[in-house]
């Protein structure tokens, strides 16, 4: 039996030898998967019998759905030389993402249908991983005038954000609501008080007493979550908070859930993994916003992956140039990159200590952020689109710069030793990961 | 050799008490030569030195500039205006030209807190932290210390105090470190906003009232109230400063009488301290920037010392004597 990797074009085949993992129906056994046209035909469990059709092997790895990121900075158009949609694509498929939405903060920003006409056809013609826009909340991000939604939504944008920072003043956060519940899309917003936070480049904490950073307190995501969320209660739409990074940011929307707010919430990779001691060597690869939280915050964060109050998790996959990163602790852009990362950091952080089973786990990068979205994407339901990873939840590895596909190699996990690494995507039936091999 | 564990000086916290100990004895040793006629020894003759200011200065720049003659070492003197730094070169590339001409150290003062953590990742050269936003300042703590100990013997159960912006300021933070780690009992006190949070975790004790604050002390270092680093509204006026927080005669009176003054300098005369507590007898001030230049001395001599490259050249023949004599 060939393996995946050896896939040659056939349109319909099995994939054998693997552990299917729905995330969905909560499953996980050995079993195989048909592919025909593009779509998935089946998911059955036990060794396949009398396939008429090519059968690959799997080799025993975990097949899951392919991964879902919400939250991705693809930087192109406008900073192509921190990532273009190609090489954005292809980190997302490195890391098993094979649906990702994108952020409108670009040059020109996602507020104009050509812009998402745009990256889409960049997206197709990179045929890596599929690509939705986040339209812009207000033109330009300038919290000043509304975009034109009914045209990007048409156009293909998810949802809107003025992402890199808050829509600007309550007022207008209210309107950018009202506006939206026509269009079935939710805000996604950077929770950020911006008188708060100021100069601010840490979090305000014994760690930055001891290193005399200028500093955020908690309550610089707080308030601003808080004032949206006073404003959903009369404003039906729906609400998505971005990467959340305090214990108080999850008390909020865990009591906005049990009020009955339609409000989903994420946080990111770095969230989880670091803490803010870590700051204390200045490396400016953890120099993120909102800012890395203490320990209290990341055990709340996980309390709150454990007991739905957060759904999922999304990269806020933000590429800087070397140049960019390499000053001034205070000087540098925030951001990492986590396309190639976010999924290790889920199998090492939380399923090997015991917090999440895997398809829990795994749920919270397909399904639930899927339907944040509103995208067919995150499940082996029959008929679905065939976007499938293969992944060893086992293996150990190190991350490297060298080893990384985004142009950009800002990782704060650089040099850490991981668990659990992708070995293969597939889009639309077709195996894109042999691809990458290939730039 | 009693070298230190770094080659680089990049701050106190984390420093032993003993290494403070070497470099405070070498002080000692050096405070004399700026007491003969000919203030000089080749003690590190043919080393080369950059100081790289990025900020103003006049004490911290000319006590490191007149340490490094000093001994003998050749200086250069690079500040933000008039250099590249100008036209936009970064940081690191300004160091890294630096080090190309084959720099033994460079002395930095910049106004990010980590800058000199930075350069010490990417150079060769050894690395010495004059001051790095309001992170710390090493050798001003190192002669605040060398200024206590002389005044006031042992440290261990001294108490001291630091009034002032602690939440901006270096020279609270490496006395903050270093006195802890030497045992003195450390208070704070100033205006609420610019006490930063959980410095109680750091050991030291916070004092709210000033009268409170001062009157056991056996030290008190009056930090200036800095008024460059204020861009958001931490206090209303100068004037009000002066009158809650102010070390005039009248709060003099409430220290010990043998409680000693001192400032790091600049002064803002007429506010954090008045013209004549700062020209009494009680105040150390001046005698702070003596100690000053032998506490750098002391620092860049040890720092290398211990990175000696090539080792002295010795005899073939004493040293097959030397090795022949050994005891196994």
């Amino acid at each position: 039996m060939p393996g995946i990797s050896q896939w040659q074009g056939e349109k319909e085949y099995v994939i054998a030898n693997v552990v299917v993992v729905d995330p969905k129906k909560d499953r996980v056994g050995p079993g195989h998967v048909g592919v025909k046209k593009g779509k998935i035909a089946y998911v059955d469990y036990g060794a396949p019998y009398g396939a008429d059709v090519p059968v690959f092997d799997g080799d025993g790895l975990h097949l899951s759905p392919g991964f879902v990121d919400i939250h991705v900075h693809l930087r192109e158009p406008g900073f192509e030389y921190k990532e273009t949609i190609r090489t954005g694509s292809m980190a997302a498929v490195s890391g098993g993402f094979t649906s990702i939405a994108c952020m409108p903060n670009t040059d020109p920003p996602i507020d104009e249908k050509s812009v998402v006409e745009f990256i889409l056809r960049k997206a197709k013609a990179a045929g890596f991983a599929k690509v939705y826009p986040v339209a812009a909340a207000t033109k330009g991000r300038k919290g000043e005038a509304l975009s034109e939604y009914g045209e990007l939504v048409e156009a293909g944008a998810v949802a809107v954000s003025d992402d890199g920072a808050p829509v600007s003043t309550a007022q207008m956060a209210r309107r950018v609501m009202e506006y939206i519940s026509k269009y079935g899309v939710p805000l996604i917003e950077h929770c950020e008080d911006l008188s708060v936070t100021a100069d601010g480049v840490m979090h305000e904490g014994f760690y930055s007493t001891k290193l005399g950073l200028s500093a955020v307190p908690s309550y610089g995501e707080e308030i601003c979550l808080a004032r949206d969320l006073l404003i959903l209660k009369t404003v039906p739409a729906k609400y998505h908070a971005a990467h959340l990074s305090s214990r108080g940011s999850v008390d909020i929307v865990r009591e906005a859930k049990r009020r009955g707010l339609p409000v989903t919430a994420e946080t990111a990779p770095h969230y989880i993994g670091f803490t803010d001691a870590d700051l204390e060597t200045f490396d400016t690869h953890l120099k993120v916003n909102p800012p890395i939280c203490g320990a209290e915050d990341r055990d709340a964060l996980i309390e709150g992956l454990k007991d739905g109050t957060i759904d999922c998790i999304a990269s806020d996959h933000a590429p800087h140039a070397p140049q960019e990163k390499q000053v001034e602790f205070q000087e540098a852009p925030s951001g990492a990159v986590g396309l190639e990362t976010t999924f290790s950091i889920l199998i090492t952080h939380l399923v090997k200590p015991g917090h999440l089973s895997l398809p829990r786990a795994l749920s919270l990068i397909t399904y639930r952020p899927a339907a944040v979205i509103g995208i067919p994407a995150g499940t082996l339901d029959a008929g679905a689109a065939a976007d499938l990873v293969l992944f060893d939840p086992s293996e150990e590895w190190t991350v490297t710069e060298g080893g990384l596909h985004s142009k950009s190699k800002n990782s704060p996990f650089i040099g850490r030793n991981l668990v659990g690494k992708v070995k293969h995507a597939i889009v639309d039936g077709e195996v894109v990961t042999a691809r990458l091999e290939e730039e | 050799m009693n070298g230190l564990k770094s080659k680089h000086l990049l701050g106190l916290e984390g420093m032993t008490a003993e290494e403070m100990g070497v470099i405070l004895d070498t002080a000692a040793s050096f405070r004399e030569i700026s007491e003969r006629p000919v203030k000089k020894v080749p003690a590190l003759r043919g080393k080369t030195i950059v100081n790289l200011f990025f900020e103003a200065s006049t004490r911290t720049r000319a006590s490191f500039e007149l340490a490094e003659k000093r001994l003998s070492a050749d200086t250069v003197n690079i500040s933000k205006s008039g250099s590249s730094v100008a036209k936009g070169e970064s940081l690191r590339d300004t160091a890294e030209n630096l080090q190309a001409m084959k720099i033994d150290v460079i002395v930095i003062r910049h106004g990010a807190a980590g800058a000199p953590h930075f350069l010490a990742s990417l150079l060769e050269a050894s690395v010495v932290n004059a001051g790095d936003g309001a992170h710390e300042h090493p050798t001003q703590g190192l002669l605040d210390i060398f200024t206590l100990k002389g005044r006031l013997g042992d440290l261990k159960g001294k108490k001291v105090t630091i009034i002032g912006d602690i939440a901006h300021s270096r020279v609270a933070r490496s006395n903050i470190f270093g006195l802890t780690t030497l045992g003195a009992e450390v208070t704070v006190c100033g205006p609420p906003t610019m006490i930063p949070p959980r410095i109680e975790e750091l050991g030291v004790k916070v004092e709210m009232d000033l009268r409170r604050a001062i009157e056991d002390a056996d030290a008190v270092n009056v930090l200036r109230i800095q008024l460059e680093r204020q861009k958001v509204n931490l206090f209303p006026s100068l004037d009000e400063y002066a009158v809650v927080y102010g070390i005039n005669r009248k709060r003099v009176a409430m220290m010990k009488p043998d409680c000693i003054i001192m400032h790091p300098g600049p002064i803002n005369r007429g506010v954090e301290i008045t013209q004549d507590v700062a020209d009494s007898d009680r105040a150390v001030i001046l005698e702070q920037v003596t100690n000053g230049v032998a506490v750098r001395m002391a620092v860049l001599y040890l720092l290398c010392e211990g990175v000696q490259k090539e080792p002295p050249p010795v005899d073939a023949a004493v040293e097959e004597e030397k090795t022949d004599s050994k005891v196994t």
